[in-house]
């Protein structure tokens, strides 16, 4: 594979990483790249001539980091503040924390008083504020067995037993019991990471990380770690953010302003192969929506989609007061709870009028009941228009679904063939490239129909759903001929079919994305309601 | 399963030199123990409280003393750090708890917090408004209050 991961991260980070590849491969400019198909089954021939996805303008620069390189980012940073000030590292790890690593402001406060900034971290003896770090550093704080000692707050010991016991520097000294129970209520129970202080109320003196790992187990002291850089990667709140993927726990860095959201979507693909969006925390690839289309659309599912279909076909709005009733029972009669207006359901006119043929409505051409049904007619309007759009946004998704399915089949299929065949692992290797161009295509076509939901009419929004329906048109042609039937005569020539139509969608969804998302950025698209901004 | 040797203590030296009254532990469970004021909290002498007898529920977590104690008061009081539940508003109570703390100084906290009722954290925001608004009206109600509940059965 190329060596182009200095186009998204320092190559330092990841070299000799065996991930590189896979990372590459899903890079979020792929969908750009106009390398064909052929190329790419058969780069593993052309050493000389590797591939180079291209970076486009709509991409963002990004890192990836695994859990080491967060833990060495903190060791660095804390380094640095040590050699600043000649500070132990622990100590140092304590402000940092405390800062939640910001470390100029921490450099700033520091410089201006030192014993007081320490003092406010709980650094310094809570009982001699005369004794500095120089004496702590000269008596590490361990654990000590103490002959005759009753702790204080389990109050086990006595006059001729000795119990393991430790003080932190301000000198309470309790039994070693009490403080991994301390420890674990904070760490397991309470989930804190970025400060734990001496049992002795009033004092805030600071078990440092070191003096944890005497006093509680291993797996503890793991949550604990986990803890803390989960607060580091949080504290960095701007700039760092764990990927979303299931079990990955590697974390992303890059840098977008708030702004920057109104004409650019921040996708950034994990070394998992997890794409998320760094703008909205979206767990995928939402272009070409707007991350405030998508928050808009993913809220209006919440609320609505569930109970869209139900409402539709069991309730209707009183033509009186438009609450919404919803018919229960066989009866025709129905009377709003709200306004105590008496109707008929299926002319929607007033009850009064049925006279004495309670049970059957002969009134469907009743003016009052007409004018009614209008109302109900236009209210309805909008819910059908959310509907329309919802329908289709979800067909892609399902769709995929099914498309993955018919594809962990066809992978059987084609493994038999390789066993049973003259056929090599590349040459099947098309149908694999044809799902996935499809899967991810019908991700961009499910967003297409957010984004459109918010489109106002007009010529503009024509063109955007030309664009749609050229890319739709397409994927289902591929959608297709994937599920034809694999046999060893018909390969050949289904290969090539195959191979120009994942050429074709592929192109269909490079235009439709370039234009968009340069519509974006050139502001072309008028929304009929205000697009939240995510600043 | 035997309590702890450190609720036993407490509770021994709460029998000795309890702050108001004397508890003992009602009832014991395997992951909770329970105590109960037999003679409970009196109001302090010169706050609207005073001459009230107030009944308070103390119920320890298993982990305790790594968690605070719950404290409740059972008997209905008008302070803008009790809310209608009984449910108190105290640092010490929450995230000021130290282990080193015992129910000797919870029940001391409750006294002070009796004779200094602090509407700036409150818990019950209408009698915390009310303190705030008109406190010597508010000190009538929590008078009226404190005869017309706090009384012994
Ligand atoms: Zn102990
Ligand atoms: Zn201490
Ligand atoms: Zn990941
Ligand atoms: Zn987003
Ligand atoms: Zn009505
Ligand atoms: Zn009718």
């Amino acid at each position: 594979m190329s060596d182009d991961s200095d186009n998204y991260m320092d190559a330092a980070s990841f070299e000799g990483s065996d991930i590189v590849e896979d990372y590459q491969s899903s890079n979020p400019s792929e969908a750009f790249s106009d390398d064909d198909v052929e190329i790419e089954d058969n780069e593993a021939f052309i050493v000389n001539e590797p591939v180079k996805p291209k970076k486009s303008k709509f991409d963002v620069d990004y890192k990836v980091y695994d859990i080491n390189d967060i833990i060495s980012n903190q060791q660095s940073e804390t380094e640095q503040v040590c050699s600043i000030f000649g500070l132990q590292r622990q100590d140092a790890t304590i402000l940092l924390r405390h800062f939640g690593w910001n470390r100029e402001k921490l450099i700033e406060r520091y410089s201006e008083d030192p014993e007081r900034i320490l003092k406010q971290v709980g650094l310094a003896p809570g009982t001699s504020a005369s004794a500095q770090s120089d004496s702590r550093a000269n008596s590490p704080v361990r654990l000590k067995r103490v002959k005759g000692f009753t702790c204080e707050i389990c109050f086990t010991g006595s006059e001729d037993t000795s119990t393991q016991t430790l003080a932190l520097a301000c000198g309470h000294r309790f039994c070693s019991d009490c403080w991994k129970m301390h420890c674990e209520e904070k760490i397991s129970g309470q989930g804190e990471s970025r400060k734990i202080e001496c049992m002795q109320g009033d004092c805030q003196t600071v078990m440092s990380e070191q003096v944890i790992s005497q006093v509680v187990p291993e797996y503890i002291f793991q949550r604990y770690q986990t803890l803390a850089n989960k607060t580091y990667v949080e504290d960095n709140r701007r700039g760092l953010r764990f990927c979303p993927g299931p079990d990955c726990g590697n974390v992303i860095e890059c840098q977008v302003r708030g702004s920057d959201l109104e004409s650019l979507i921040p996708i950034v693909v994990c070394k998992c192969g997890q794409a998320s969006c760094f703008g909205c925390s979206f767990s995928g690839d939402h272009r070409p929506a707007l991350c405030g289309v998508t928050k808009l659309w993913v809220k209006k599912c919440e609320d609505d989609s569930e109970t869209a279909n139900w409402i539709s076909a069991n309730t209707k709005e009183c033509p009186r007061c438009h609450s919404t009733i919803e018919k229960n029972g066989g009866c025709n009669h129905m009377t709003c709870r709200k306004c105590r207006h008496e109707w008929c359901w299926i002319c929607m006119g007033d009850w009064s009028a049925h006279g004495t043929s309670y049970y059957n409505c002969n009134r469907f051409e009743d003016k009052s009941g007409k004018d009614a049904r209008d109302g109900q007619q236009k209210s309805r309007v909008s819910l059908e228009r959310y509907l329309h759009y919802y329908n289709r946004f979800s067909n892609h998704e399902q769709s995929a679904r099914l498309d993955q399915e018919l594809y962990a089949k066809t992978e059987r299929k084609m493994d038999e063939m390789q066993r049973s065949t003259s056929l090599t692992w590349i040459e099947v290797q098309f149908v694999k490239k044809a799902v996935e161009t499809v899967t991810k295509c019908r991700m961009t076509l499910k967003w297409t129909y957010a984004m459109a939901y918010y489109l106002d009419r007009n010529s503009m929004t024509e063109l955007f759903e030309d664009n749609q329906a050229d890319l739709e048109k397409a994927v289902e042609n591929l959608s297709e001929l994937l599920e034809k039937p694999l046999d060893v005569e018909t390969i050949p020539e289904l290969r090539s079919q195959m191979q120009n139509a994942t050429n074709y969608v592929k192109s269909r969804q490079n235009i439709l994305l370039e234009d968009t998302l340069q519509g974006h950025m050139e502001d072309r698209w008028s929304y009929h309601i205000t697009i939240p901004s995510l600043a | 399963m035997s309590l702890p040797k450190r609720i036993l203590k407490e509770a021994e030296r709460l029998q000795v030199d309890a702050p108001e009254g004397s508890y003992r532990i009602l009832e014991e469970y395997a992951t909770e123990m329970m105590f109960k004021g037999l003679k409970p909290a009196q109001g302090p002498d010169g706050s609207p409280f005073e001459k009230g007898i107030f009944s308070l529920e103390l119920w320890l977590p298993s982990s305790y003393p790594m968690e605070p104690p719950r404290v409740r008061f059972l008997t209905k009081i008008y302070h803008p750090n009790i809310d209608k539940l009984g449910r108190i508003c105290l640092d010490i109570l929450k995230d000021k708890w130290s282990p080193a703390l015992q129910i000797r100084t919870v029940l001391l906290s409750i006294q002070a917090l009796l004779s200094a009722p602090n509407p700036d954290d409150p818990l019950a925001n209408d009698v915390a408004e009310h303190y705030k608004s008109d406190e010597k009206a508010a000190i009538q109600v929590s008078k009226e209050w404190t005869h017309k509940f706090a009384q012994p059965a």
